[in-house]
């Protein structure tokens, strides 16, 4: 699995600045078992619950990342604006993200726990652009991502914009997280 | 090149002889700590990662303080609780402050220095972004997710970006009588910004920082995550070693920056010029002094949490409760057990703290986070409508302590105390002058 060179297409959902994690999944959901496959899939119905109305969807705003009877969302790709996912160290955030079936988060900028775990728990993978989307692509635009090119597309708009590489955290995007990196490298013993 | 108090305690712990900001290094754990939310998934990972009957890599290291959702119906939030009491029993665990026992401690942030296990010159990783409190003690202390501390039960290690390291100093000899560190750490991240140390180290020093208690020091450090900083950290000196001294007897080995450290940038305070200062909804950086927001109505308050919930924090607030009536719904909840019991015995003119409390109509509540992150529906405090409240907690997000249609302003205990009274938001120095000067 090479996670970092695929390009991922997809429909944008579109958020402000500083989304916090009580945003992206309020404490009061914390307490569903992340094993329980019925249970997980109340992560992805709250995902982005704490968003204020106004601010969920922008620019229009008013618009649910999940509906309100569904699990998973029709959007795959959050463009956000900078400091995405600051606040509390609580993994649910990016996990309730890839259940709800995002892949990848563009933003300028991202809260440093949030990053990591997003990408040592191999959830979604967070990609920052040199510029704030947030201001130039609509909710429900088509975004294609290419790594390799280090690019973002939007189709709907016709226009491209640059993302940064991943740098050091690319060999454990690429490996899937960071226990099948430290499988690849000889630092724990391969399970099985 | 000399090193940063910060840098030099990842060299040490790590194979490198030194570290530079931006590379990666794997550092040895010397406490790994998790609680009731995050530490079931924790457990998760390290057995579906680790196996079945994995045993931790050390048991002496691994510390679970269940705090967040403690006194609550909720049963999904009870069995998270079961989970920690279950693993502790297997692992053999010997610090799992457990609840309803005699052991349970509460908020783990105010637990691990009480219990001796914030120690200069050491790591400490914590399931919960708070953990950069324990850099008070010149300890590298920081939050991480579920998957990092799994890792950490099986292996001991953890990779870590070296951080830049931001130098804020503190002029002056003594904090003013009205001053808290409250408004101190609220005025510097309305300085920089939410974001304004992400991904780097904030080291506090100067003259100022000697007349700061432990417990001023932990509200810095606690809030240093505010700005985005990986983790905040003190320089240990003699307040650091006879607090340290007194909750353990483990050996250890304090670090201080280097003269020729190399900084990203340094930042001058002067105590004495510093006011109350308040962090309106909803941004911990939307920083205003106090004096400027009087008469905003409020519809309760509430003192609390890791970051305002320690005994200094409740004397600051019964010096101005005392004696009053309160015009709004006034919170108490102390953070530990440890503090709650401090409540009883510590007196102000004579009389404990509880009794100052109690009389004025305070509603008080047990040893845990209670409100501070929203929680269960029936957690304690928490804002279920459109409430406005005043906060001595560190963060007042869209719906952070509960309901999206509230608004929460965060203080210090003085101010919320006064804005107690007052039912207003209210500069404290009246007060301060009236009771204290």
């Amino acid at each position: 699995m090479s996670k970092q060179h695929q390009t991922i297409k997809g429909k944008a959902f579109v958020l402000g600045k500083n989304i916090d994690t009580d945003q992206i999944i309020p404490a009061e959901h914390l307490v569903y078992s992340l094993d329980d496959p019925e249970e997980r899939k109340f992560y992805g119905r709250h995902a982005l619950s704490g968003v204020p109305d106004e601010q969920s969807g922008l620019p229009q705003g008013n618009i649910p990342l999940v509906d309100e009877d569904q699990f998973e969302s029709e959007f795959s790709i959050i463009v956000g604006g900078p400091n995405f996912g600051c606040g509390s160290s609580r993994e649910h955030a990016p996990a309730s993200l890839d259940i709800a079936g995002i892949e990848a988060i563009i933003a300028p900028t991202f809260a440093r726990i949030f990053y990591r775990n997003s990408v040592d728990g191999g959830f979604v993978i967070p990609y920052e652009s040199l510029q704030d989307l947030s201001q130039e692509v609509k909710t429900g635009d088509k975004i294609e991502i290419h790594p390799e090119k280090q690019t973002v597309t939007n189709i709907t708009q016709d226009t491209s914009y640059e993302i940064r590489p991943l740098g050091s955290v690319a060999n454990i995007v690429n490996a899937g997280g960071i226990f099948e990196f430290a499988r690849k490298e000889g630092m724990i013993d391969v399970k099985n | 090149m000399g090193m940063t108090l910060t840098e030099k305690i990842l060299a040490n712990h790590s194979d490198a002889a030194s570290v530079e900001p931006g590379e990666s290094v794997w550092v040895n754990v010397d406490v790994l700590m998790t609680h009731d939310v995050c530490g079931p998934p924790s457990i998760s990972i390290f057995r579906d990662q680790f196996g079945e009957d994995a045993r931790v890599w050390d048991k002496e290291k691994l510390v679970i303080i269940p705090d967040h959702y403690i006194f609550t119906e909720d049963k999904y939030a009870n069995r998270n609780v079961d989970i920690l009491r279950a693993f502790a029993a297997d692992q053999d665990l010997p610090y799992f402050y457990d609840v309803g026992s005699e052991d349970y401690k509460g908020v783990c942030h105010i637990a691990l220095p009480e219990e001796g296990f914030t120690r200069p010159g050491e790591v400490l990783f914590g399931t919960d972004s708070h953990t950069c409190t324990a850099g008070a003690f010149g300890q590298f202390a920081t939050g991480i997710g579920n998957t990092d501390a799994a890792f950490i039960m099986g292996t001991g290690q953890l990779w870590v970006k070296v951080p830049e390291t931001m130098r804020f100093d503190f002029h002056g000899t003594s904090m003013p009588p009205y001053l808290m560190a409250k408004d101190i750490i609220l005025q510097i991240i309305g300085d920089i910004g939410v974001d304004g140390a992400t991904y780097r180290t904030m080291e506090f020093g100067g003259p100022g920082i000697s007349c700061m208690t432990m417990e001023d020091r932990m509200t810095l450090t606690n809030m240093v995550i505010e700005a985005g900083g990986k983790n905040g950290v003190v320089e240990p000196d003699a307040t650091t070693e006879a607090y340290v001294k007194q909750r353990t007897d483990k050996p250890f080995e304090p670090v201080y920056s280097d003269p020729d450290a190399n900084y990203h940038s340094k930042y001058q305070y002067n105590l004495e010029e510093m006011v109350p200062m308040i962090a309106k909804p909803h941004s911990p950086d939307n920083k205003a002094r106090v004096i400027d927001l009087e008469g905003t109505t409020l519809d309760r308050a509430y003192i609390g949490s890791c970051t305002g919930g320690k005994l200094s924090d409740f004397k600051a607030a019964a010096e101005i409760i005392a004696g009053n009536n309160l015009k709004i719904d006034t919170y108490i909840v102390p953070a530990t057990t440890e503090i709650a019991d401090g409540l009883e015995t510590e007196t102000l003119n004579g009389k404990p703290l509880i009794d100052i409390f109690r009389e004025a109509g305070c509603k008080i509540g047990q040893a845990s986070c209670a409100a501070c992150l929203g929680g269960p529906s029936d957690t304690f405090g928490r804002l279920n409508n459109q409430e406005v409240c005043i906060s001595t907690t560190n963060r007042n997000y869209p719906g952070r302590m509960g309901s999206k249609e509230s608004k929460v302003y965060l203080a210090s205990p003085y101010t919320v105390a006064a804005s107690a009274i007052t039912g207003k938001v209210t500069d404290p120095r009246v007060f301060i002058h009236e009771t204290i000067i």
